[in-house]
């Protein structure tokens, strides 16, 4: 057999497809299917050579690697790993990578299965690498280019093609539809207004100041996640709105290599910019949708000059500013007063530079801030990146990566830890679970809203007895 | 012999390291394409010049980087490796008066007790990296026979150079030995990783334009703390 019934080169643009995809349980056939699926390997040396031999970033860093592996203590999980050398950033990407391009593509389904696991459990392309590197070569740049020449062949783990067809059928990386969505806004608008008097969710305003992209994850996992941000621009007094379509910022496309998707995805955020005309855009606390449709996104839509049709902040952007002008202001009897740090998300630490953002906020809300060791652009990924959490097949290589991140909370003494990323979020209650080691974690929103000063007239009508 | 080397032999050698490193540093930079590397170079040319200086500059200063410091010893090795490497050959008194009797002009030269300073330094270094390469699994594992063979290349010029100038065997065979050793080390950089002669420069730039343009640049205060 070629190609599979699921695994196999095709996209998945329609329902039916997705629906089927999903019904295959833990992939069970899926992976199945792949020992047999066979690799193009025309197709994958006619990639190669438009985008790696014709261009000069990645074959010069494939060529003039040193191989003094300095890279090595940089990656979290070598150091989780005990060290293992096969888990040396460039032996990792010299053995895939490397191979292929030298290889000229011709390579087996076998050598496919090793770069798809290479990829997607060694690397979470949190380019930590790249900064301790000499010559400056980024591995977390070539996994990601891995990823997409693996998704282009059909070697792709069963979750990251599910979820970049969710990216092409719903434009959400999740099964929320538009009616979903509107109906998951109205709702939360409605639960809340009794406490909150005059809170509204304004969708589909045009020329607001601002618009609020999330992630999909928030209406159909954690809609209270949507009404905490709408108290804080309620209470904040901004002039903000929601897109009825194009409202999400995720992109598990960028995390399965598949660029098509990506493009289409963001794209839709973009239309939505151009619908609306807000003078600014602010993305819910997650670390790769503000990447993939900020940072990422202009140049897989072809914008020129790198940047997104609107000026587009990081949630945490948005929350120091109103600290910082009094918009919102923190009463200082609420403020946290037991030890507390922080997690940096790669994606927009590292890799969009906020990390003085994050400090703003913690000067404004913390007693007792600790600094994890080492942090800001030079922190280690959460050990769920790129994907890493949300794959079954490499469980157990996420688990065992969580264990830096773990040492790296213990060590500052907080139990609680400020994680404004899903990914993070996500990664420390795993970690949690698995380690079992006492902490708490939390996005900045909950916090906020028990934190911040209620102004007289927003505070709900006391009952005439 | 000698007249071979010195001659046409080095005119070559000269010829095709010059012409090699500019065609290198051309290809590369025309080869950089906005959209694959997603770094908008052009419309945020000062963004971008003040990231490449910071990356470049801050790798150029020993230990000036996390990454040096994170590895003393090695960063020590590297220096004195390169250092001598750089230095040595270009303000040699024997290389400079070759420079005058050839084309009438020298530059500043080093005393013959420095440049032996400089010369044992950098092949006790290359002693020293090679040791690491068997001694450290998470290098061992990347080493291939082609990383020994640019070691020899690099230092075979200096340990012929070294013989020869303090006349320890045969002194002939040594200069002439030395020459051809420095000839291949000429034409091997454009062609093998050596290339890094030049290519360290533009790819440090590259990923210092990548920080200063897209990864931040326009948001962090400072620029990126290599
Ligand atoms: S630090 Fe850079 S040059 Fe050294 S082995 Fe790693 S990728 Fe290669
Ligand atoms: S990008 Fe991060 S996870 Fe991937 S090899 Fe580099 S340090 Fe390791």
């Amino acid at each position: 057999m070629a190609q599979g019934k699921f695994c196999n080169r095709e996209k998945v643009d329609t329902l039916e497809q997705l629906q089927a995809l999903l019904n295959d349980k833990g992939g069970g056939q899926y992976y199945k299917e792949m020992q047999d699926l066979d690799v193009d390997t025309d197709l994958l040396w006619a990639t190669l050579q438009k985008t790696l031999k014709e261009k000069s970033r990645i074959k010069a860093w494939l060529e003039i690697c040193a191989h003094c592996g300095m890279c090595s203590d940089s990656c979290f999980l070598y150091l989780a790993n005990n060290k293992d050398p096969e888990q040396v950033p460039s032996y990792k990407i010299q053995s895939t990578l490397g191979q292929l391009y030298k290889r000229k593509g011709k390579v087996d389904n076998a050598f496919m299965q090793m770069c798809m696991d290479t990829a997607w459990s060694k690397c979470t392309c949190c380019n930590r690498c790249g900064m301790y590197c000499p010559f400056g070569i980024d591995m977390g740049i070539m996994f990601s280019y891995l990823r997409g020449l693996c998704f282009q062949q059909g070697f792709v783990p069963w979750e990251m093609k599910i979820g970049s067809g969710m990216h092409r059928v719903f434009r959400a990386q999740m099964d929320v539809t538009t009616e979903d969505w509107v109906e998951t806004c109205e709702w939360m608008a409605e639960e809340y207004e009794e406490d909150w008097p005059g809170l509204k969710i304004p969708i589909e305003k045009v020329g607001a100041d601002i618009m609020y992209t999330v992630n999909a994850r928030e209406p159909k996992h954690y809609p209270e996640d949507l009404a905490e941000a709408a108290i804080l621009f309620h209470l904040a007094g901004e002039d903000w709105t929601v897109p009825e379509e194009g409202w999400e910022e995720t992109s598990l496309a960028m995390f399965a290599g598949d660029w098509e998707a990506c493009k289409m995805q963001v794209q839709s955020v973009y239309d939505a910019m151009e619908r609306l005309k807000p003078k600014r855009m602010v993305v819910t606390e997650c670390g790769h949708a503000y990447r993939a449709t900020v940072i990422e996104g202009p140049y897989w839509c072809g914008l020129k000059t790198g940047q997104p049709p609107v000026e587009s902040l990081h949630y945490v952007e948005w929350v120091a500013e109103v600290l910082r002008n009094g918009k919102l202001k923190i009463d200082p009897a609420k403020k946290i007063k037991e030890p507390v740090t922080l997690q940096d998300s790669c994606n927009y630490i590292r890799n969009a530079g906020l990390a003085e953002y994050t400090r703003e906020i913690m000067s404004y809300i913390a007693e007792d801030f600790r600094e994890m060791s080492p942090n800001k652009d030079h922190n280690f990924c959460c050990g769920g990146g790129g994907g890493f959490n949300g794959i079954g097949r490499y469980r157990k290589q996420r688990n065992a990566g969580l264990k830096v991140k773990r040492d790296q909370i213990l060590q500052t003494g907080a139990k609680l830890v400020i994680a404004p990323c899903h990914n993070c979020w996500d990664a420390i209650r795993d970690l949690e679970e698995v380690f079992e080691v006492g902490i708490r974690w939390s996005f900045l929103k909950p916090l906020l809203v028990e934190m911040v000063e209620v102004p007289e007239h927003l505070k709900p009508q006391e009952e005439e007895v | 012999m000698y007249e071979l080397v010195t001659g046409p032999l080095a005119w070559l050698a000269f010829g095709i390291f010059f012409i090699g490193v500019t065609v290198r540093a051309v290809l590369y930079i025309r080869g950089l394409d906005w959209q694959m590397d997603r770094v908008a170079y052009k419309p945020h040319r000062i963004h971008g010049l003040k990231g490449a200086v910071n990356s470049i500059v801050s790798w150029l200063i020993p230990y000036g980087t996390r990454s040096w410091r994170f590895y003393p010893f090695f960063t020590l090795m590297v220096f004195v490796f390169h250092i001598g490497l750089l230095f040595t050959p270009i303000f040699l008194e024997g290389h400079n008066i070759l420079l005058k009797e050839r084309f009438g002009f020298s530059l500043w030269s080093i005393s013959q007790p420095t440049a032996d300073v400089l010369t044992i330094g950098m092949m006790t270094a290359a002693f020293f990296i090679l040791l690491r390469r068997y001694a450290l699994p998470e290098v061992r594992i990347l080493t291939t026979w082609y990383d020994y063979t640019v070691l020899a290349i690099a230092v075979a010029p200096f340990l012929t150079g070294f013989l020869a100038a303090h006349q320890i065997g045969n002194y002939q065979f040594w200069l002439i030995t030395h020459i051809l050793a420095g000839e291949i080390m000429l034409i091997a950089i454009p062609f093998t990783k050596l290339s890094h002669f030049i290519l360290f420069f533009l790819s440090r730039a590259q990923l210092g334009m990548d920080y200063g343009i897209k990864r931040g640049g326009m948001k962090r205060k400072r620029g990126m703390a290599w």
